[in-house]
């Protein structure tokens, strides 16, 4: 590389919050990555943001604290910012720039990526159809995952999203027709933690450890004191990793990442230092874009074994589902499961709100051939009961359960048995499990709501045992 | 070819100096790549003796660098349109995207060399006089060896250029030729000779010339019951489908895309999602054309600009992609474009407009949104093309309203421009009920156009019917918000009816499963039929409860499950099924 290692001194003109001003005396192009050394001797990684004859604008990915114009030297790399990614990368801790914290002795590096990512061929993609079995039945049945997804969690603060995700990713599994596991191919996990407390994170860790799984983890921390702006290749560097374990090692990958909100909230911290003007909120009018760059890393391509799930976690500030991260995340990724805080307040766990949940990719995955032939069927006469259920409870809360008809009052014993034993469960339950109880749930119903059912169904599900039709 | 160098990079926008000549809208091919990109703004620039010109670039400008040499093509941004498109998936700038496993990822300035070829058919001897938009021939694809020759779903011509025109004075014969090939020369009204190809080329921004544009009186026939019949659009008409995320529009958009009546399909993936055209390509090419018996993709062009790929070339996609749809429409066919969405591409618009320091409006957004919009919806229509056929373009656009809200800036600019208006309400959505078009807020100004079309399809009542559908469902929002205050079991039994009634439109009528073989498309003779029986059910239970039947009598009716699920159990053609329920009906109110 022609201008690798090549350094300039005294070029330093302004400092402006991420920013920083330079004479252009060297041949760089947009977007490559610089290091930026003060008078400390630290070196803080940047990278090209703008150009022109004159002058070139840096930006800088980590502090800027102790910076000055005269002493600052910057040493430029010549290429994207990349990361050296090899074999060893598993059971291994990073920052959020990739570089090890663990104590131990640095990757031997067999390529270098850059953590921008290349953009996948549609055309290449594999469409994303076998089913993942999670031991949740809300997911399961509901709201089914497929690997190469990207399903994020909405959660809220104090909510168990942190135990859902990680439930989650121990449990996976593929299954074949008798229900057993069936792997061939070696799973990873990557997991992100984007400016999240040192609690948080060592919840993940610990419990990785002490299942066991944390060998085949390659951790990615950028915690709550780390710098914002490194906040934003948090996920990149992560992303990366998930992509060299999934694509070049050939492992299925599930990648979660918490927080999102963190990294849009920096975000859109370092546009306002830009400049730019606001969108929705605040927010930069490219977040979508920018997100996306990120969530539709999540695939698999033709004639590859590896595949790259991701579970991302937001939290939706004051719990709406509105708020732009939430709306932007929801409009690019392939659903979402969605916690409720009225449901885990009643100590139903996982408190998944059903209503507004939901797996785009489901339909691919599910049915005869993948799961079981009237498991469509059971999801959607479920999801239009419960709703059914939903709009009576609210009917009930005006005018009192005195005032409903009978059939409505079938309907209220239905939600409330369905959020108690159906979403609510103490153990990992087997799809065929959560079927069962699917199945059990529907026979309290009347005749008349069960109208996407067809009569085979209802024959060989409903009607067993029952003497009249 | 004139030449400008780089000075100021920042993101997909770049400026460049120049003494040449460049144009707005100008092509251009920037650094050593031959990056895509096109001149959006120009000045002259005294102090550095030239013009300095601004240019978006369609692809990542990553490790360009001020000095970098940059490329006028002297032409506006065109794409080539010819017999090689359909059946396959573009890019935003209709630059193939086909290829193995090296095509894995996409990197800027990245060519594909393929030429395939064409069986070329002529229509036209030598000395006949042709006029610009005429066929002169057709074109069929080459199979790859050791395949069989398809049949040709759709008859693709190839079109005299529409600016061209003049006597034949050379037409190669018959046989397999590259769509770029010279295979005819005109002369024309100077005297010049005019070479001809297969394909053409057509600047993007610039609509199609056609003789002229006529009234629809026909609809875009979509399968689906409460579209064809609620909330119809004509051929050549215009639609948008507002909805919240995960309201459905894109399968819905893939439904109409698979069963709707139109000759050719363009889908336009307008930074949406990979997966999405993933499965668009996996499940096209398997399902089959109740009209041809072939696989539907043979009628498609995908034009995939997902998420995640340049922003600068979303701006672009749409535009490519209605051209494409006149291109065929030239060729006297019926196009429906599905546009998915509009919304991605208008903060493309924004995002461009925001690194060009231009004044934001609403939203964010530049002030010229909604002329962009009109100019975009205004190339939807029923022509008659410049050789005398008769063709229409149909354009669909998704919109994906920011927290659901329908008063933002692109629904309303949308609405102001499109006559039919199909809303998507989460909460039906919620409750899996699809497709979920909310009743109340959506609205068809075509439907008028349509009655008499409908009547000729033996539905005299089909207006009558409509409106009696939309008066019950638009009741039924009125009584629920009542049953609220008063509780159901106080309503008198007209009104309970009337509530049994909307549940029983919305759940054998409205909803429509996209996955059940005989429920996904219904045809004009099916909804009628539906229709028909849902309208005398009204009937007979309004006087059955006048009478001596209660309401709580006539929910527990095993007719109603029957009437429920009729779209589901009922398959095309069944007459007798549908013979024994009216018949199962009758009897049930006459005991």
């Amino acid at each position: 590389m022609i201008h690798a290692n090549l350094s300039l001194t005294d070029a330093v003109t302004r400092i402006d919050g991420p920013l920083l001003f330079a004479h252009r005396r060297v041949d760089v192009g947009l977007n490559e990555a610089v290091e930026v050394i003060g008078a400390d001797g630290l070196p803080r990684l940047g990278r090209i943001a703008a150009l022109d004859d004159d002058f070139m604008t840096i930006e800088i990915l980590e502090s800027t604290t102790g910076l000055g114009l005269g002493d600052t030297r910057i040493r430029f790399l010549g290429e994207p910012i990349s990361f050296a990614l090899g074999p060893g990368i598993l059971g291994r801790v990073f920052d959020g720039v990739g570089r090890v914290l663990d104590g131990g002795p640095p990757i031997p590096a067999h390529t270098r990526m850059t953590v921008d990512g290349a953009i996948l061929n549609p055309i290449r993609r594999k469409k994303p159809e076998d089913f993942i079995e999670t031991g949740i039945s809300t997911i399961d049945v509901l709201n089914s995952l497929v690997r190469g997804q990207k399903l994020p969690i909405f959660s809220g603060g104090g909510l168990p999203h942190n135990r859902l995700a990680i439930e989650i990713a121990l449990h996976a599994r593929l299954r074949n027709s008798e229900g057993e596991s069936a792997e061939t191919v070696p799973f990873a996990i990557v997991f992100a933690g984007i400016g999240v407390p040192f609690e948080t994170a060592e919840f993940f860790r610990r419990t990785l450890e002490e299942s066991g799984a944390l060998g085949r983890t390659a951790l990615f921390l950028n915690l709550a004191s780390d710098s914002s702006t490194q906040r934003l290749l948090a996920p990149r560097f992560a992303l990366t990793a998930a992509e060299y374990l999934a694509f070049v090692e050939g492992r299925h990958v599930l990648v979660i990442i918490t927080d999102f909100t963190n990294y849009c909230e920096a975000l859109r911290e370092v546009s306002a230092s830009h400049g730019e003007i606001p969108g929705r909120k605040g927010y930069p009018g490219y977040m979508y874009s920018d997100l996306a760059t990120l969530y539709e890393r999540a695939g698999s391509l033709l004639g590859k074994p590896g595949t790259l799930t991701q579970l991302p976690i937001l939290t939706m500030p004051s719990d709406d589902i509105n708020h732009p991260i939430p709306d932007l995340t929801g409009y690019i990724t392939e659903g979402q499961i969605t916690l409720n805080r009225t449901l885990d307040r009643e100590g139903i766990y996982p408190p998944v709100g059903v209503l507004p949940s939901l797996s785009r990719l489901m339909k691919d995955g599910i049915g005869r051939g993948f799961t079981h032939p009237d498991h469509p069927a059971l999801a959607n006469q479920l999801y239009a009961a419960y709703a059914h259920a939903i709009q009576v409870r609210l009917l009930a809360n005006v005018v009192g359960s005195d005032g409903l008809m009978p059939e409505d009052r079938v309907l209220l014993t239905f939600g409330q048995q369905f959020e108690h034993r159906f979403i609510h469960q103490e153990r990992a339950r087997t799809l065929d499990e959560s079927m069962a109880v699917g199945w059990e749930l529907l026979r309290l119903l009347p005749l008349s709501e069960l109208s996407r059912l067809d009569d085979a169904q209802m024959a060989a599900h409903i009607q067993v045992g029952a003497e009249s039709v | 070819m004139s030449e400008a160098t780089l000075c100021w990079i920042s993101g997909p926008v770049l400026r460049a100096i120049s003494r040449d000549a460049f144009h707005i809208h100008e092509a251009v091919q920037v650094g050593a790549q031959g990056l895509l990109g096109e001149v959006v703004r120009l000045r002259t620039d005294e102090s550095r003796g030239g013009q300095e010109l601004t240019v978006q670039v369609f692809e990542d400008t990553t490790g360009l660098r001020p000095g970098d040499l940059l490329h006028g093509e002297g032409v506006a941004l065109a794409v080539r349109l010819g017999p090689g498109l359909l059946g396959h998936i573009f890019d935003g700038l209709l630059r193939p995207l086909a290829g193995g496993e090296e095509r894995n990822y996409l990197f800027p300035g990245q060519r594909t060399t393929a030429n395939p070829l064409f069986f070329f058919q002529p229509l036209v001897e030598k000395g006949r006089l042709l006029r610009g938009g005429e066929p002169f021939a057709t074109a069929q694809p080459v199979p790859l060896p050791g395949e069989p020759m398809a049949p040709a779903t759709v008859g693709q011509s190839c079109l005299v250029p529409p600016t061209l025109g003049g006597e034949v004075i050379e037409m190669a014969p018959a046989g397999e030729y590259t769509e770029t090939a010279v295979v005819c020369t005109l002369r024309d009204a100077t005297g010049q000779e005019q070479a001809i190809a297969m394909s053409h080329t057509w600047p993007v921004r610039v609509p199609r010339p056609v003789a002229r544009r006529l009234v629809s009186e026909s609809p875009l026939l979509t399968g689906q019951r409460i579209l064809d019949c609620l909330f119809p659009v004509a051929r050549g008409g215009k639609a948008t489908v507002p909805g919240g995320f995960g309201t459905g529009k894109t399968v819905l958009l893939e439904t109409i895309a698979k069963w709707c009546n139109a000759d050719v399909i363009i889908y336009l993936g307008c930074g949406e999602r990979g997966n999405e055209m993933a499965g668009v390509l996996d499940e096209f090419p398997r399902l089959e054309d109740p009209r041809t018996g072939r696989p539907l993709m043979e009628r498609m062009v995908v034009i995939a600009n997902t998420s995640n790929m340049p922003v600068a070339a979303r701006e672009a996609s749409i535009y490519t992609g209605v051209t494409v749809a006149e291109y065929f429409r030239d060729q006297g066919l019926h196009v429906a474009v599905m546009a998915d969405s509009t919304s991605r591409w208008a903060e493309a618009l924004r995002e461009v407009s925001g690194r060009l320091g231009e004044l934001p409006g609403e939203g964010g957004y530049p002030a010229y949104l909604s002329t962009r919009l009109a100019d975009f919806y205004e190339r939807a229509a029923r022509v008659e093309t410049l050789a005398g056929a008769s063709g229409s373009v149909t354009l669909i656009g998704a919109v994906s309203p920011p927290s659901s809200d329908f008063s933002e800036p692109v629904t309303t600019h949308t609405k102001r421009y499109v006559r039919n208006f199909w809303a998507l309400d989460r909460k039906r959505a919620h409750a899996r009920f699809y497709p979920a078009i909310d009743p109340l807020t959506s609205y068809s100004e075509d439907a008028v156009l349509l009655a008499s079309w409908w009547h000729a399809q033996g539905n005299p009542n089909w207006a009558a019917q409509r409106r009696r559908f939309l008066t019950v469902l638009e009741e039924q929002a009125r009584l629920e918000r009542m049953a609220m205050i008063l509780g159901k079991d106080a309503m008198p039994p007209q009104q309970q009816l009337t509530l049994l009634v909307a549940g029983l439109l919305n759940d054998a009528f409205l909803r429509q499963s996209a996955f059940s073989s005989k429920d996904r498309s219904a045809s004009p003779y099916k909804q009628n039929r539906m229709m028909g029986l849902l309208d005398r059910f009204m009937d007979l239970a309004a006087k059955a409860v006048e009478g001596e039947m209660t309401v709580e009598q006539i929910r527990v009716l095993p007719l109603l499950r029957h009437l429920q699920r009729m779209g589901e159990e009922i398959g095309e053609g069944e007459e007798e099924a549908f013979a024994q329920l009216e018949e199962g009906m009758e009897k049930a109110f006459r005991s």
